[in-house]
């Protein structure tokens, strides 16, 4: 019994450890959703959402910011999505066994986990450079350049968990391979696939690095793709880093509005998830 | 569950019927090919090889798949030893034999499976109504609408019934809205299932039961209308009442289609199928009427097999 009773106890003592790891893990997010929520819902007002970013000491709102953000993040997600979309097919029905595919998928775990600012540079160089100045195009461009890769992994992730009998059977049809990846294998796996696009969202909606270096900021509203774009992670840090009350409290509420949206993204991939577990 | 009453005696009271009633026919038959030369398609018969049963019985039915000298390889391994046989028009052929002895290999290379995967080749012939469709010209896609294939596990494909069934359809042939629902419901009442999902065609195939998606699979490819039907263990994961279900299915389809089915199942062999190969080892022991080859096997392994000795 005394073996068993110090069993019990090491048990307790390492349950309690994990208990204790929980609380201080979740007391963080905690206390970050509640500072966000307070200090970004005591400036909130209809005129963050209807006026610009104001001249140092004026009062204003984030009209451009989210526009801009709305217009690249849209950009980035469509030019990244088909690209990552059609590398992902690639791999895991037409290339499963190549050598191409292993490669492919090497690199792209790299790139997955490539520093954004990097990506921010390269774009600078091959774009910004070029062209002569900052424009949001190349702010989007940067941003499909991180959504590809994480399209491309759950892509392939996805269609791979697609049972190969279901594959067989449609090919017993005598239906074309075109025609079993697009109707049947991409039906199978489709919340999965939509899964992916939402957290590709999620990731590019909160960058800052790769824009700094690429769309810029805006202090004006601008549809321009060629100009200059403002978007709230750049003006978050551009304000928060800022003397002025004004300019911080706008920086709160920019982070407010970024959180709940990722949220609201994270939230609707994990319930597509659950679903599709659930067929 | 109010079917259950009509579902059994019926089958069984038809197939003991069909084997007494036959077999004189049979035997009969047998007797006046053995006399007659072997035709000139058949390889060579070593003496006492399987392909000595083959000239006899069977030989003089129509062959509608004629399989010759089948070596099949996963990669460097062997699965198929030299495997000649025939399916013979508007029967049913059951591969039967212990798990890893080719029948399931042999099936997919009937309808060319095995091409999905690499390092899988089949060397030898297989005749399709006289043509060798392991030619490398063969088009795979006519080839599986004419060879359909129905697997061990139900896979209805995620769409509604209707659509798992209009799917294939509407890629061979461009049909009218009332001609594709009248095909639709015409396979649907030939794989049994038109009663049980008439009022719920626009459901999820994936709603069904596992009995009632497998015969959903069985009507998926009957809709093409195939010469050919090869279940892979169709009934394996299926309850007792729906295999009766899919073996009555079986016992029709037989009229219009040639058919070939793998089980596990002795029972089921013996019900359902005119003709019988017994496959052991990548190797075909025997082949001949179901009904000789369950009561007199000429093989001890297939006798030895039967009677559950071994397997």
């Amino acid at each position: 019994m005394a073996i068993y009773d110090a069993r019990r106890r090491w048990s307790k003592f390492y349950l309690g450890l994990c208990y204790l790891a929980v609380v201080i893990g979740l007391s963080w997010l905690a206390i970050i959703l509640a500072t966000l929520l307070f200090e970004g819902l005591r400036n909130i007002s209809p005129a963050i959402f209807t006026q610009m970013t104001p001249p140092p000491g004026a009062d204003g709102g984030l009209l451009n910011a989210i526009t801009g953000s709305l217009i690249m993040t849209t950009l980035g997600v469509a030019i990244g999505t088909p690209l990552g979309m059609l590398a992902g097919t690639y791999m895991a029905e037409y290339g499963r066994y190549s050598k191409l595919t292993f490669f492919v998928r090497f690199i792209n775990d790299i790139l997955l986990s490539a520093p954004s600012i990097v990506i921010g540079l390269f774009v600078y160089e091959v774009m910004v450079v070029r062209m002569g100045h900052f424009s949001a195009l190349a702010g989007a461009v940067s941003l499909a350049v991180i959504v590809v890769p994480v399209v491309v992994r759950t892509t392939e992730d996805m269609l791979l968990l697609v049972p190969d009998t279901l594959r067989e059977a449609a090919r017993a049809l005598g239906l074309p391979r075109s025609i079993v990846i697009g109707k049947v294998a991409y039906r199978a796996a489709r919340a999965g696939l939509v899964t992916g696009v939402i957290l590709a969202i999620a990731r590019i909606s909160g960058e800052t690095a790769p824009l700094l270096f690429t769309a810029l900021n805006n202090q004006f509203f601008s549809t321009n793709l060629f100009a200059p774009m403002s978007s709230l992670p750049a003006v978050i840090f551009q304000f928060a880093l800022s003397p002025y009350k004004e300019w911080q409290h706008l920086a709160w509420t920019g982070a407010l509005l970024i959180t709940l949206a990722v949220l609201a993204l994270s939230i609707t991939a994990r319930v597509l998830q659950t679903q599709r577990r659930a067929k | 569950m109010n079917d259950v009453s009509n579902l059994k005696p019926a089958p069984e009271a038809d197939s003991a019927a069909t084997i007494s009633a036959e077999m004189p026919a049979q035997e009969a038959e047998s007797r006046a090919t053995i006399s007659a030369d072997p035709p000139a398609q058949e390889p060579a018969p070593k003496a006492d090889s399987p392909a000595k049963i083959l000239a006899g019985a069977i030989s003089n039915l129509e062959q509608k798949v004629t399989v010759r000298n089948l070596n099949f390889y996963y990669g460097d391994s062997l699965a198929l030893k030299n495997v000649s046989l025939p399916l013979c028009a508007k029967k049913v052929t059951a591969f039967i034999g212990p798990s890893g002895c080719g029948k399931s290999t042999l099936l997919r290379v009937l309808n060319r499976m095995y091409d999905l995967y690499p390092k899988q080749r089949a060397e030898g012939e297989v005749l399709l109504d006289g043509v060798n469709i392991l030619r490398p010209e063969q088009d795979l896609n006519l080839l599986r609408a004419r060879v359909g294939m129905v697997f061990q596990k139900p896979t209805p494909f995620p769409m509604s019934i209707h659509d798992n069934i209009a799917f294939g359809l509407k890629l061979y042939e461009k049909l009218p809205k009332s001609e594709l629902a009248d095909r639709v419901e015409a396979a649907l009442k030939r794989a049994a299932l038109w009663d049980e999902v008439k009022d719920k065609l626009y459901a999820s195939g994936l709603s069904l039961s596992g009995g009632q998606q497998q015969r959903l699979c069985i009507a998926r490819t009957v809709a093409l209308q195939p010469e050919v039907i090869l279940l892979d263990e169709p009934c394996s994961a299926l309850d007792p009442i729906s295999t009766s279900k899919v073996e009555e299915t079986i016992d029709e389809l037989k009229e219009n289609y040639t058919i070939a089915i793998v089980t596990h199942n002795m029972q089921q062999a013996a019900r359902v199928s005119d003709h019988t190969a017994f496959m052991y080892l990548g190797e075909l022991i025997e082949f001949g009427i179901t009904a000789q080859v369950f009561t007199s096997p000429e093989k001890k392994q297939t006798q030895n097999y039967i009677t559950g000795r071994f397997g």
